[in-house]
C-alpha cells in the first residue's frame, strides 16, 4: 500500500546524501543503459544478417550442376552434369518432403527490354509458379506466373516493382500491355516486390520456363532447380541434402561422395546455424549486461551498508520511540528499490533513446545491422529485474540495521 | 507501577564477565519524580536501559504496569516504547534532517497517525514548550536548552506512563537545567511518571525520591524533604 509519509521519510534521507544517492544511481544507470545497447546492437546485428536470408524463403534448398571430379562407373573425371526438365519433374514426383518447386533457366545477352520507347536492362528469369514462394516474390498488382501459363506455353511476363518504375515513367500500369524481351513482345500479367535489401532482387522480370525454352532455346535445358522443403530440423534437412545428392547421383550417373558434381546451398542449414550462433551471442549478451547490473546492485548494497553504518544512532533513537524492525526493514528496502528503479529506468530510457539514434542513422541498405529495436519484454522484464535487484541490494542492509540493538545503537559515535 | 525483584545483568567482555547488577529491587509508584545517582560504573545507565525496554535483564524480573517485561519480541518491546515511556537523552538526540516539529511528531508516526494530525499535535507539545515559533527550524540552529525542551516535547507526546531521562541536564548550562527540571516537575504533575539519572547533586534534589546506586546495588535512598526536616 502507498503510505506516502514513509516515501516522505525515504526522501528526507535521500535529499540529506544528494552525491552519494546519485553516485549509487550512477553505477545501476550505467548497468542497465549498458544491457540495452548491449541487446539493442545485438538485436540490429541479428537483424541486418538475417535480412540477407529475406530475399528467399528460409526453408529454400538451390541445386546447381558442376562438373565431376571423381571418375564413376568407367567415366573420368571433369564430366559437366546438365540439368533438363526431366529431373525438376523426377525431384517433383519423388520427394513428398518438397513442398514448392521450380526449376530456372538463364537465357544469356536478352536483358534489353523495351516498352513502348522507353529501354532498360534487366535479368529475365525463366520459371515455374513456385517460384514466387521460393524467392519470396509476391505480386503487388495482377498475378503471378500459373500453372496454365506453362502448360499452354503463354507469353506473359510478371515485371518487378523496380523495372515497372524505369519503365513506365509517367506512372501508367503496364499491366495488360506488352514488353520486348530480344524483340518477342510479352504481356505483362503482374507486377510484384520482395523485401529485401537488394534492389537487384526486383529488377528482375519472370516468364514461364516452358515458354522461354520454346521461344529463345527450343531445348529442354534448366540452369539450376529451387524448391522448398517442409518443417525440418536442421538435421533432417541435412540428410534430405544427401538424399538429393543420391537422386542426381543416380541420374546422372556420378559417384554420390563427388562434392564438385552438384552444388546445394541449403538455407535452412545456413540460418539454422545462424540462428544458433544467435542464440550463444543473445546468452552471451545476457550473462555480460547481468554481470553489469550485478556489479551496479553490489555497488548500491554496499553503500546501503554504508548508510546503515552511518545512520546506527539514528536507527537506535527510531528504535527507542517506538519503530519496529521491519518498519526500519521496509525503510531501507524501499530506499533501496527507489535509487535502483529511478536510476535504473534513467538507463533503460537514455538506452533506448540512443538505440532510436542510431537506428535512425543506419542506411537502409545496410546488410549487417538492421533496426536495432528494443522489445517491450525485454524493457519489462529489465524493470523487474531492477526491483527484484533493489530488493536483494537493500536486504542485507536492511536486515542489518533490523538487528542492531538500540541500547547499542544509541552508543554509537 | 514499575517493580524490580532481584534484577541481575552481566556484560561479557572478551574473557570477563563484568556483574553490573546485583540482585536489585525496586518499587516506583504512578507519579513520583525520582532520580537515580550514584558513580560511574555503579550500574546507573544499565538500570535506566533495562526500565527503557532497551536492553535485557539476566535474572528476577521487571514488571511495568504489572506486565512482565521479559522475552518480548522486537515488535512487542517496540509498542511497550512507542506507548508506555517516552526517552530524554543526554545528547538530545534529535534527528538532524528533520525540523523540531517532525521530530516532536515521530513517535506519532510509528502509531500510525497521518502527517497532518501529528504535526498539529506536535506543535501543541511545542507550544506548551514555548517554541511554537522554532517549529520550522532544523536541530542545528537551536540552542543546547531549546534542544532539549524539543526532545522532552517529544518523549511526552504518545502520553507515556513513564518518563526516563539520561542526564537530561548534563550539556546544558546551570539556567537551562533548572529550567528543564522545572518542566519535568510540571510534567510530572499531570500524573507522569519520571526517573531521571543524574550525577548533579542539585538536579537529584529537585526530585522527590533519590536513590544511590553503588556496584551493582542500592546502597541509600530518601526524599530531599525528609533530609530538609533533619
Amino acid at each position: 500500500m502507498f503510505d506516502i509519509d514513509k516515501w516522505q521519510e525515504i526522501f528526507s534521507t535521500i535529499k540529506k546524501n544528494r552525491l552519494r544517492t546519485f553516485l549509487t544511481g550512477f553505477s545501476v544507470a550505467w548497468g542497465i543503459f549498458m544491457l540495452i545497447i548491449l541487446l539493442g546492437s545485438g538485436k540490429g546485428l541479428e537483424n541486418g544478417i538475417h535480412s540477407n536470408f529475406d530475399n528467399d524463403a528460409a526453408n529454400s534448398i538451390w541445386i546447381y550442376p558442376g562438373q565431376t571430379s571423381k571418375s564413376y562407373n568407367g567415366i573420368q573425371p571433369g564430366k559437366y552434369v546438365r540439368f533438363t526438365n526431366a529431373d525438376y519433374e523426377r525431384l517433383k514426383k519423388d520427394h513428398i518432403a518438397i513442398q514448392r518447386i521450380s526449376s530456372r533457366y538463364d537465357i544469356r545477352g536478352n536483358d534489353i527490354i523495351s516498352y513502348k520507347n522507353e529501354y532498360g536492362s534487366f535479368g529475365v528469369n525463366t520459371i515455374h509458379p513456385d517460384m514466387e514462394f521460393i524467392e519470396n516474390s509476391f505480386p503487388i498488382e495482377g498475378r503471378f506466373i500459373n500453372n496454365i501459363d506453362i502448360k499452354k506455353l503463354r507469353k506473359v511476363a510478371v515485371i518487378g516493382d523496380l523495372v515497372r518504375d524505369a519503365l513506365c515513367k509517367n506512372g501508367e500500369s503496364p499491366i495488360g500491355n506488352y514488353i520486348k524481351i530480344s524483340g518477342v513482345p510479352f504481356k505483362v500479367v503482374g507486377i510484384y516486390s520482395e523485401n529485401s535489401n537488394n534492389d537487384g532482387e526486383r529488377r528482375r522480370i519472370y516468364i514461364p520456363i516452358s515458354t522461354a525454352q520454346m521461344v529463345f532455346t527450343g531445348a529442354n535445358s534448366v540452369n539450376n532447380i529451387a524448391l522448398t522443403v517442409k518443417d525440418m530440423t536442421a538435421k533432417q534437412s541435412s540428410q534430405f541434402e544427401e538424399t538429393l545428392k543420391s537422386t542426381f547421383a543416380s541420374s546422372h550417373n556420378f559417384d554420390k561422395d563427388d562434392d564438385r558434381a552438384i552444388f546445394i546451398q541449403n538455407n535452412q542449414e545456413n540460418l539454422k546455424e545462424f540462428q544458433n550462433a544467435f542464440q550463444g551471442i543473445r546468452l552471451f549478451i545476457w550473462v555480460i549486461g547481468i554481470g553489469t547490473i550485478i556489479a551496479g546492485i553490489v555497488g548500491v548494497s554496499n553503500i546501503m551498508l554504508i548508510v546503515v553504518k552511518e545512520r546506527t544512532k539514528e536507527i537506535g533513537v527510531r528504535k527507542a520511540i517506538g519503530a519496529t524492525p521491519w518498519s526500519i526493514v521496509g525503510s531501507i528496502i524501499q530506499e533501496s528499490i527507489l535509487i535502483t528503479s529511478f536510476a535504473g529506468y534513467i538507463g533503460l530510457v537514455l538506452g533506448v533513446f540512443l538505440m532510436e539514434i542510431i537506428a535512425k542513422n543506419i542506411p537502409a541498405d545496410s546488410m549487417m545491422f538492421k533496426n536495432p529495436e528494443i522489445d517491450i519484454k525485454v524493457a519489462i522484464s529489465a524493470t523487474i529485474l531492477l526491483i527484484i535487484s533493489g530488493t536483494f541490494a537493500g536486504y542485507i542492509p536492511a536486515r542489518r540495521a533490523a538487528k542492531i540493538k538500540p541500547v547499542e545503537a544509541l552508543r554509537d559515535e | 507501577m514499575i517493580e524490580l525483584k532481584g534484577l541481575h545483568k552481566s556484560y561479557i567482555t572478551g574473557n570477563n564477565k563484568l556483574h553490573v547488577l546485583k540482585g536489585f529491587d525496586l518499587t516506583i509508584e504512578q507519579g513520583e519524580l525520582v532520580s537515580i545517582m550514584g558513580s560511574s560504573g555503579s550500574g546507573k545507565s544499565t538500570l535506566l536501559n533495562i526500565l527503557g525496554i532497551l536492553d535485557s535483564y539476566d535474572e528476577g524480573y521487571y514488571k511495568l504496569n504489572n506486565t512482565l517485561m521479559s522475552n518480548l519480541t522486537e515488535k512487542k518491546a517496540a509498542h511497550y516504547r512507542n506507548n508506555m515511556l517516552g526517552f530524554v537523552f543526554q545528547s538530545f538526540n534529535l534527528i538532524s534532517f528533520k525540523n523540531a516539529v517532525e521530530n516532536v511528531a515521530l513517535p506519532l508516526y510509528y502509531q500510525g497517525v497521518n502527517r497532518k494530525k501529528r504535526n498539529k499535535i506536535a506543535l501543541e507539545y511545542l507550544d506548551r514548550m514555548g517554541l511554537k515559533n522554532w517549529a520550522e527550524h532544523m536541530p542545528n540552529e537551536l540552542s543546547g536548552g531549546q534542544k532539549q525542551r524539543v526532545a522532552i516535547a517529544r518523549a511526552m507526546i504518545s502520553k507515556p506512563k513513564v518518563i526516563l531521562a539520561d542526564e537530561p541536564t548534563g550539556a546544558l548550562d546551570s539556567t537551562t537545567s533548572i529550567e528543564v527540571m522545572n518542566l519535568f516537575r510540571e510534567i510530572n504533575k499531570t500524573g507522569i511518571t519520571m526517573i531521571i539519572v543524574t550525577h548533579e547533586q542539585d538536579i537529584s534534589e529537585e526530585t522527590d525520591r533519590i536513590i544511590y546506586l553503588k556496584d551493582g546495588i542500592i546502597e541509600s535512598e530518601y526524599s530531599p524533604k525528609q533530609l530538609i526536616n533533619v
